[in-house]
């Protein structure tokens, strides 16, 4: 039970949106697809629920071929970030309509739709139609209609985008036990770094039409390999500046430097770039071995209980998110911390070498 | 004692006007017609619903209803599928989208009086082109000037040409508002072209579609210029309709009572019958 995509690409006349890419997707963790807007995981998603077609490569889904195959053969469901339901069906209806065109018993029917309705908590609503429906229960309709079908393939494609704060997190909370154990692979597609980590599972990292990392979330979030990886999956973006290193010492281009352990030591001298997370750059010195960072701030804000400042480090802007409240003064030149463990070195190639 | 403030009423007066002007003040005129005989010199004299029951019992009045009735009917059952199909097998993108709309667009540009000349001298037997082509090329015996049933087909062909468009717009409309989402869901169920028709789209253009039918409704209803100019009632009476017959008591004959009496008639069936189709089309729509 897996779904294998084998050197996928796709084109519109000229224009590639999917550069060659061969995956792996496991039936029984959540598969995300992180990327930006428009950076093809629509077009991947409808690629492998066979609404587009492939310029060229192979889709496998349990090791038998389904390239050709029309989307109702793969057996497939597809939850949008609109709330699409049929709008004259009650919400029973709604459920079983794949189960109705796929010929099943009534009394089979009615089970499975009260089953998934109850997962849902959708047991009220049976008999209303859609547009009587709140935004979180029409998703969840087309949620539970995804369930009831038994679908080998789930694909979400950022089901919460257009739901209000509280619901998203109810729901996000929700999603990865709704297909535990069901046997089905679900690749859910999202914009945000956080929601990512919070489903966990394996995570694939898009940039313009391209997987550029792919494996477990918190690994990849660990370590990412390129520098387009790093940025992908960073929220604020994360920070970088131009460096070289020289003996056993890095120096910023824009001035502060440090001496370098561990991995980074037996680098080759030469020009780096090195990166690291806006929360570990800190406003307050807490470690002898941090380095100080001075620049003018050009942003704060204040987003609950943490301060972000924006401010420039040589020709960069530099993000920098702490807890609590920090007094930041716009315009004013003020001192940030950070300790070089916690930052990346990409090669001038953009790839990480410690 | 709270104060009343009166100048609202200086903000409604434009409107009040008007109306009044364009609408109340013909209406009582009618009014005052139907209820009243003259015999010329501007004397009048009370006549009571006497005209009302007069045009309800006439047999000419029935049937000039009647054939009414029936192009309405015909009109409708033509144009509101015939426009859905149309629309249904547009383009949604690319470079034909302004070809056909464009296309769609153009009868409606036309003004009514021409559409009508436009048809008479289309379907004239020995100098039309199609007329000619009928009866000469493919031996067909059509006279549009003769024979009743031809009468009727070159009429009802007229408004579905002219007016078919309509729908089609309107339709055309509703169909692109829905999302690509609804079709991909559809195809992933497996639904039929039918199922996606009755489920997805028709519930979709609903709307649209009542608006439709209603306007189309009233335009033949109270259709008057084009079969006017087309075959001015005849042959015989076979294509007049209640607007012509009309026209022909008020203003051929001068019977200001009786004409009066039908207008308010007409008026009222026509009302009714609006009110009718959109209860009944929007009667399951929650608010």
């Amino acid at each position: 039970m897996a779904l294998e995509l084998q050197a996928v690409t796709k084109r519109v006349g000229q224009a590639v949106h999917i550069k060659e890419t061969s995956l792996v997707f496991e039936p029984g963790r959540f598969n995300v697809l992180l990327g930006e807007t428009g950076s093809g995981k629509t077009s991947l998603i409808k690629l492998m629920a066979g609404l587009d077609r492939l310029a060229s490569g192979k889709l496998l889904m349990n090791g038998r071929d389904v390239t050709g195959l029309s989307p109702q053969k793969r057996n497939i469901s597809l939850v949008h970030q609109f709330f699409v339901n049929y709008p004259h069906m009650t919400v029973f209806e709604n459920i079983a309509s794949p189960l109705r065109v796929a010929g099943l018993a009534a009394s089979e029917i009615q089970g499975r739709v009260e089953a998934a309705a109850d997962v849902l908590k959708l047991r009220p609503m049976l008999k209303r139609r859609p547009h009587e429906l709140s935004g979180g229960q029409q998703q969840r309709t087309a949620l539970a209609r995804a369930i009831a079908k038994e679908s080998t393939a789930v694909f979400l494609d950022e089901p919460l985008a257009n739901l209000d704060y509280k619901l998203r997190e109810e729901l996000r909370d929700q999603l990865p036990e709704l297909f535990a154990g069901r046997g089905a692979v679900v690749v859910y597609a999202t914009s945000e770094p956080a929601e990512a980590l919070m489903l966990g599972g394996m995570t694939a990292l898009m940039q313009d039409g391209r997987v550029t990392q792919f494996g477990p979330t918190a690994q990849i979030y660990r370590r990412p390999n390129t520098l387009v990886s790093a940025r992908v999956f960073s929220d604020p973006p994360i920070n970088a500046a131009p460096a070289t290193k020289t003996g056993d010492r890095m120096r910023l281009t824009a001035g502060a430097e440090w001496p370098l352990a561990g991995a980074a030591a037996s680098l080759a001298d030469g020009p780096y770039t090195v990166a690291v997370r806006p929360h570990h750059v800190r406003p307050m010195h807490a470690e002898a071995s941090e380095v100080k960072l001075t620049g003018p701030i050009m942003v704060t804000e204040l987003s609950g209980s943490e301060s972000s400042a924006h401010f420039r480090l040589g020709e960069d802007t530099w993000v920098s998110l702490a807890p609590g409240v920090h007094p930041f003064e716009v315009g004013a030149a003020h001192a940030f911390y950070m300790d070089p463990a916690n930052c990346f070195y990409f090669a001038p190639d953009g790839a990480l070498v410690a | 004692m709270r104060k009343v403030n009166q100048k609202g009423w200086l903000f409604v007066l434009p409107v009040v006007v008007l109306v009044a002007f364009n609408a109340l003040i013909p209406m009582m005129t009618v009014v005052n017609y139907s209820v009243q005989e003259t015999f010329g010199d501007n004397v009048f004299f009370w006549h009571g619903l006497g005209w009302f029951e007069d045009i309800l019992k006439s047999d000419r009045f029935q049937a000039a209803l009647g054939r009414q009735a029936f192009f309405t009917f015909l009109i409708l059952i033509i144009e509101v599928p015939l426009g859905v199909i149309i629309a249904l097998s547009m383009p949604r993108k690319g470079f034909w989208v302004p070809v056909c709309l464009v296309t769609m667009a153009l009868p409606m540009l036309i003004p009514w009086n021409v559409v009508g000349a436009m048809w008479n001298i289309f379907t004239l037997p020995d100098i039309g082109l199609l007329g000619y082509f009928l009866n000469h090329v493919l031996g067909i015996s059509y006279d549009m000037t003769q024979n009743p049933t031809a009468a009727w087909i070159t009429v009802i062909t007229m408004d579905v040409w002219h007016w078919t468009s309509l729908v089609v717009l309107l339709c055309y409309a509703g169909l692109v508002s829905i999302p690509d989402a609804y079709y991909q869901a559809a195809k992933i169920d497996g639904a039929s072209n039918w199922s996606v028709f009755r489920y997805i789209q028709l519930p979709k253009m609903k709307q649209v579609l009542t608006i439709a039918v209603l306007l189309r409704f009233m335009d033949s209803f109270n259709v008057y210029t084009e079969p006017f100019v087309l075959t001015g009632g005849g042959p015989g009476n076979s294509t007049t309709l209640l607007s012509i017959d009309l026209v022909k008591i008020a203003l051929g004959q001068f019977d200001l009572g009786p004409a009066a009496a039908m207008s308010l008639i007409y008026f009222a069936i026509t009302l009714f019958a609006s009110w009718l189709f959109y209860t009944l089309m929007t009667r399951n729509d929650v608010k």
